[in-house]
C-alpha cells in the first residue's frame, strides 16, 4: 500500500472521497490537485478565517494605520502582537503595532446594531491618536446583523478629513484566510494605491507580499538598497499608509508571497502598466537568482554589475557559516506545512543545506500556487468563494506607464518569471507528497510513516510533533527568531535548525529505567 | 514603547484599547480540555478555533486540541446544524474521543442555532457523550466561557442517585495545571475524598515520552462528573469562574455549595484548609502547618522590601482579587486593581479588601483595559506590576518591575507548572516579587550603595 493509501484508508467513504483529491504523490508535471475548497467540519484543520487573512495578514503590518476590529473582543485580542510583522515608527510615522483597537461589541450591540458604537469608536481613535488613516475590519456577527460599516467609514472620512476604509472580512467568508487577502487587496487598490505623488528615482520597485516577519523585509531591503534600488513601498511589512499611496509609480513589482498579493500585482499591471516578477528571497541560490532577474528586467549594465558585486560580497560574508551548517544538516529530511507560500520558498533554502523534502503542503493556497499560473483559466470558483468580489480595474490613462516595450517584454518573458509563477509542485522530487489543508490526523499519520528529521509547521502542530520526538520549527513565527530571508537570514535559519536537531534533550526522552533493569538480584545475601 | 499613549486620560465610551480579557470560547475550550478523553468543539467559523488553540498552546507550550464546525457563508445564513452533525460523525470516526464538548461563538449565537435540538438529532456512538454550552463572545469574557462550560458538563452529565458518596467537589476556577495539582495535594494531605472539575493537570502539562498522545492521562473522568451529584458539598473557588457550575449542581442534584476566593496568599489558603478540615473532620497535618509557618517566616524576614510598595494588578477577576488580598497581607498597597471582565462584584469585593486592610487611594475597576491602566500609571507610578504577558509593554515603557502571573503568559516558560495557590504558591509568588524588586535595586543603585547582603 502506498503511503497515501495508508493514510486515506481509515477515513469513512465520504471523507475519503473528499480528501483523496487534496493529496498527491508527485509523479510528473501534469498532476492536478484540489485546493481552496471548504474545510470538512470536525477534521481539525489548521486553517484560520477571512478576518485573519485581511486584518491579521495584509492590513495589520501597516504601522501608521489605526485598525479597529469591529466585533466582540476575541478577534482583535488574538491578532494583537501575535504575528511578528515588525515595524518601526519615527518622528513622522506613528507606530500602532503595539496597540489593539476594538469596538468590543456587547449583547446590546448585537441586538440594536453596532454602527453607533463604531462611529463613536472612530471618533475616539481620531481624538486620542490623530492617525493618518483608520481602517475597520468586520468580524462574523457584523455581516449577520447588517451593520453598514462602509457607510460609517464614508461618513467618518468626510467628518475627519482622513482616509477611513472599511473591510467586510467576516470570518465565515470564503473557506480560509485566502478570502481575506483578496478583500484586503481590493480595498487597498481601490482606495489607497495611486493617491500619492512621490517622484521615483532610478530602479524604483515595490516589494509585494513581504510582511517583515522577524525582520525578513529589512534584510531583503538592506541588500536591495545596497545594490541601488529605490524601494517605493513594501506590502506590507514595516509598511505605511503614506508609502502605499505611491506604489503606482514604481517600475517593477517584485512578488514574494504570490498567494496573498497576486491580486494587487495583477491590478497594478492593468491599471498602471507595472510588470511584476515572482521572486524568492528565501535561500541563497534563490536570492541570487531573484536579484539577477530583477537586474535583467532593468537591463542596465551598471545595475547588473553592481548586482554581481553585491552577490560576491554577501556570499563571502556567509560562506563559512553556510558550509559549516551544511555539513551538520546534509542528508536530513523535512516536511513542510505552512500557509500559502513558505512551503515552497523554504524548499530552496533546505536544498542549499543539503536537505530533502518528503512532504509539503499549504493550508489555503489555490491550484495556481501548487501547479503554476497557467492553470488559472481552468480554475472554477465554487459556491463557497463566489461572493468574494473579483475587482475589475481599468487602465488609468494619466498614470499608466510601461517600462519595457512590447517586444522587450515578450523577449524577457522567456528568461525571467514576468507576471508568472510556476507553483510549488514543479520544485518537488518524484515520490514526495503534496497535501492541501493538512489536518491533525494526517499530520500524525504522515509523521509516523515518513519520519522526517524536522517538521516545519505552525504553533498548533509544533508540540504535537515534538511530543512524538520529531523536531518542529515554526515557519510562521520562526519560533521568535529570524530574519530567515536573504543572505544573513539563511545563516540564522541554518543555525536554528542545527541547534534544534543537536539539542541534547532529545537523548533523554526515554527514562533509563524503561530500558535497564534497576533491581539487581543478589546471590546468597551478598551484594 | 507605547509612545502614542497620552498621559491625559480621556473618557472612552466605545473604543476598547489593549484589552485585559478575551472572549468566551477559549475559556470553554480550556475547561473542556480538563475532562479526560474530551474533544472541545467550536461551533462557528474555524478562525475562532484556530485562534483559541493557538493561545492555549502559546500559554502552555503544549498541544491544545479542538475541532470546529467550519462554517461557510451558506451555513452562516441558513444555520449550522448540518455542519455540526457532519463534524460529530467525523470526530468520533477519526479522533475517537469519549466525549465531545461543544461551545459556540458569536457567529452561531447571532444566527441563533439551537444547539440543544441539534445535539438531540445526532446519533452519538454507544458509550460516548456529547454536551454543549452557549458561549456568546459578546457577553462577559473568557472567564465567563470557562464558567459556562463547567456548567454545561454538570447540566448534561451529573445525576443524583440519592446515596451520598461522601466526597467534596472542587471547581478550581480558571487556574493553571500547576494550581490544580497544588489544590489536589492539599486535599490529599487532608485525606479528603474529592472530585475536581475541570482538571487540566496531566493534560496541559503532560510529560515528554517520545509518543504523542492525543488524550493524555489527565482530566476529570466522565464517570466522576456523573457522580458529582452524589457528593456532600461543592467548593467553588473563585466567584466568577466557579460559582455558576456549583449553583447548577445544587439546583440539579441538591448538592450544597460554598464559594471561596481563589486560595492565594495566607488567608485564602487558611480558609480553604479550614473548610476542608471541617468537611473531612481530619486535623490539619503538620506538613501543611510547617509550610504555612515557613511562608509567614519568609514574609517577616523580607518585609522591608515589600512594605508600603505600590502595586498595580490586572487580569482575570478571581485571580486579581486573590493577588490583591495577598499584596495587602504583605503590607503592600494595591494602588490599581483592574480586570477586563465586566461585573460590579469585582469592584465591590476589591473595595471590601481595601477597607479591611485600611488602605486608601486605591482604585478598582471592572471592564477596564490596559490602555487606561497605563495612563493612570503615567500619572502616578507604582513600584511593581503584576499580570499576564501583555503588561510587559507598560513595564518597559514606564520602567516598572514586572511579575508575570495569571492568563495569558505567552512569553515565558515553566510558569504553568508552578502554583500561585496554597502556601507553596504564595511562597513562589513572594520569591518572584522579591526578585523583581531586588533585581531592580541592584540594577539602579549607585556603585557605592551596592549591597552584598540583602
Amino acid at each position: 500500500m502506498s503511503t497515501l493509501d495508508k493514510v486515506l484508508d481509515d477515513y469513512s467513504a465520504k471523507v475519503f472521497k473528499n480528501r483523496k483529491a487534496h493529496l498527491i504523490e508527485i509523479k510528473d508535471d501534469t498532476q492536478e490537485i484540489t485546493a481552496n475548497a471548504r474545510t470538512i467540519p470536525g477534521i481539525m484543520t489548521n486553517r484560520g478565517c477571512c478576518y485573519a487573512g485581511c486584518k491579521g495578514v495584509v492590513l495589520g503590518p501597516l504601522k501608521d494605520v489605526a485598525i479597529i476590529t469591529h466585533g466582540p473582543i476575541g478577534c482583535g485580542f488574538y491578532s494583537w502582537g501575535t504575528r511578528r510583522h515588525k515595524g518601526k515608527g519615527d518622528e513622522n510615522t506613528q507606530n500602532f503595532l503595539e496597540y489593539c483597537f476594538s469596538t468590543d461589541m456587547q449583547e446590546s450591540d448585537i441586538v440594536f446594531g453596532g454602527e453607533k458604537k463604531l462611529r463613536q469608536a472612530i471618533k475616539e481613535v481620531v481624538e486620542i491618536f490623530n492617525p493618518k488613516s483608520v481602517m475597520i475590519c468586520s468580524t462574523c456577527p457584523v455581516g449577520l446583523i447588517g451593520d453598514d460599516i462602509h457607510a460609517v467609514a464614508a461618513e467618518s472620512e468626510k467628518l475627519y478629513g482622513i482616509k477611513v476604509l472599511a473591510f467586510s472580512c467576516e470570518g465565515y467568508k470564503g473557506v480560509s484566510q485566502s478570502a481575506g487577502h483578496h478583500i484586503a487587496n481590493n480595498g487597498l487598490i481601490k482606495n489607497v494605491i495611486g493617491t500619492g505623488n512621490y517622484v521615483p528615482k532610478k530602479y524604483a520597485i515595490n516589494i509585494l507580499g513581504e510582511y517583515n516577519i522577524g525582520g525578513d523585509g529589512w534584510e531583503i531591503s538592506r541588500v536591495l538598497k545596497k545594490i541601488g534600488y529605490d524601494i517605493v513601498s513594501v506590502m506590507t511589512g514595516d509598511g505605511s499608509f503614506e508609502e502605499l499611496r505611491n506604489a503606482h509609480v514604481a517600475d517593477l513589482n517584485v512578488v514574494q508571497c504570490h498567494r496573498s498579493i497576486n491580486y494587487i500585482g495583477e491590478m497594478l499591471k492593468t491599471k498602471y502598466g507595472t510588470s511584476w516578477i515572482k521572486v524568492n528571497f528565501i535561500g541563497v541560490k534563490s536570492t541570487i537568482k531573484s536579484l539577477r532577474n530583477m537586474a535583467k528586467f532593468f537591463g542596465d549594465p551598471e545595475l547588473i554589475q553592481r548586482t554581481e558585486e553585491v552577490i560576491v560580497e554577501e556570499i563571502e560574508d556567509i560562506k563559512d557559516d553556510m558550509d559549516y551548517y551544511k555539513e551538520k544538516l546534509m542528508g536530513r529530511t523535512a516536511a513542510l506545512f505552512v500557509g500559502g507560500s513558505r512551503s515552497h520558498h523554504y524548499q530552496k533554502l533546505l536544498k542549499d543545506l543539503g536537505m530533502s523534502v518528503v512532504l509539503a503542503g499549504y493550508e489555503f493556497a489555490h491550484r495556481d500556487d501548487y501547479e503554476g499560473r497557467e492553470v488559472l483559466p481552468s480554475i472554477k470558483i465554487d459556491a463557497d468563494s463566489k461572493n468574494i468580489e473579483e475587482l475589475k480595474v481599468e487602465k488609468d490613462e494619466k498614470k499608466f506607464k510601461v517600462y519595457l516595450s512590447e517586444e522587450q517584454y515578450e523577449e524577457l518573458k522567456k528568461e525571467i518569471p514576468l507576471d508568472y509563477y510556476e507553483g510549488m509542485m514543479r520544485e518537488m522530487d518524484k515520490g514526495s507528497i503534496v497535501v492541501d489543508d493538512l489536518n491533525h490526523y494526517e499530520t500524525e499519520e504522515f509523521l509516523k510513516l515518513l519520519k522526517p528529521d524536522i517538521f516545519f509547521s505552525g504553533i498548533k502542530d509544533k508540540f504535537v510533533a515534538q511530543k512524538g520526538g520529531i523536531l518542529s520549527r515554526q515557519l510562521h513565527s520562526y519560533d521568535y527568531s529570524g530574519p530567515y530571508a536573504g543572505f544573513k537570514g539563511a545563516v540564522n535559519f541554518a543555525k536554528d535548525i542545527a541547534m534544534g536537531i543537536y539539542t541534547p534533550a532529545w537523548n533523554y526522552t526515554i527514562a533509563p529505567w524503561k530500558t535497564e533493569p534497576t533491581l539487581e538480584g543478589t546471590v546468597g545475601g551478598e551484594a | 514603547m507605547l509612545d502614542l499613549t497620552p498621559k491625559e486620560v480621556s473618557e472612552r465610551k466605545a473604543l476598547r484599547i489593549n484589552p485585559s480579557k478575551t472572549c468566551q470560547p477559549v475559556g470553554a475550550m480550556y475547561a473542556a480540555l480538563g475532562v479526560h478523553k474530551c474533544m472541545p468543539h467550536s461551533h462557528g467559523s474555524q478562525g475562532c478555533c484556530s485562534f483559541h488553540r493557538m493561545y492555549l498552546t502559546r500559554h502552555f507550550k503544549e498541544p491544545a486540541i479542538a475541532s470546529s464546525s467550519s462554517f461557510t457563508e451558506g451555513a452562516s445564513v441558513f444555520g449550522g446544524g448540518s455542519n455540526l452533525r457532519t463534524a460529530a460523525k467525523n470526530i468520533f470516526d477519526i479522533y475517537d474521543p469519549d466525549i465531545i464538548a461543544v461551545h459556540t461563538t458569536c457567529l452561531s449565537e447571532t444566527i441563533g442555532d439551537d444547539l440543544g435540538s441539534i445535539l438531540q438529532s445526532i446519533t452519538v456512538p454507544e458509550g460516548k457523550y456529547m454536551v454543549h454550552t452557549n458561549t456568546p463572545s459578546y457577553v462577559g469574557s473568557h472567564v465567563t466561557g470557562f464558567s459556562n462550560m463547567v456548567t454545561g458538563f454538570i447540566k448534561y452529565l451529573s445525576v443524583s442517585t440519592g446515596v451520598s458518596n461522601g466526597k467534596i467537589n472542587i471547581i478550581p476556577g480558571f487556574t493553571n495545571p500547576g494550581d490544580m495539582r497544588e489544590i489536589k495535594r492539599i486535599l490529599k494531605l487532608l485525606k479528603t475524598e474529592f472530585t475536581m472539575l475541570p482538571d487540566t493537570s496531566g493534560v496541559l502539562d503532560a510529560p515528554m515520552t517520545g509518543t504523542y498522545d492525543m488524550y493524555p492521562k489527565g482530566g476529570t473522568k466522565i464517570e466522576d462528573i456523573i457522580k458529582l451529584g452524589d457528593s456532600d458539598l461543592t467548593l467553588a473557588l473563585g466567584d466568577f469562574a466557579s460559582e455558576q457550575g456549583a449553583s447548577q449542581l445544587e439546583k440539579k442534584c441538591c448538592v450544597p455549595y460554598k464559594t471561596y476566593m481563589l486560595p492565594i496568599g495566607i488567608q485564602g489558603t487558611d480558609d480553604f484548609v479550614m473548610e476542608l478540615s471541617k468537611f473531612s473532620k481530619n486535623e490539619v497535618p503538620y506538613e501543611l502547618e510547617e509550610e504555612r509557618g515557613q511562608l509567614v517566616d519568609i514574609i517577616v524576614d523580607s518585609h522591608p522590601y515589600l512594605h508600603g510598595k505600590k502595586v498595580a494588578i490586572y487580569g482575570d477577576p478571581d485571580t486579581v482579587l486573590g493577588l490583591t488580598r495577598f499584596a495587602l497581607e504583605l503590607g503592600m498597597i494595591p494602588k490599581y486593581v483592574i480586570t477586563g471582565t465586566p461585573g460590579t462584584a469585582f469592584e465591590t469585593s476589591a473595595k471590601e479588601l481595601f477597607d479591611k486592610f485600611k488602605v486608601e487611594g486605591c482604585t478598582a475597576k471592572a471592564a477596564a483595559d490596559l490602555f487606561e491602566l497605563h495612563q493612570w500609571l503615567k500619572n502616578d507610578k507604582v513600584d511593581l506590576l503584576l499580570g499576564g504577558t501583555h503588561g510587559k509593554y507598560i513595564a518597559r515603557a514606564e520602567d516598572i518591575p514586572f511579575v508575570r502571573v495569571g492568563f495569558p503568559i505567552i512569553d515565558r516558560y515553566v510558569h504553568s507548572y508552578m502554583p500561585m495557590v496554597g502556601y507553596k504558591g504564595a511562597m513562589r509568588l513572594l520569591e518572584l516579587m522579591l526578585n523583581a524588586l531586588m533585581d531592580r535595586q541592584d540594577r539602579d543603585c549607585a556603585d557605592e550603595d551596592m549591597e552584598m547582603v540583602m
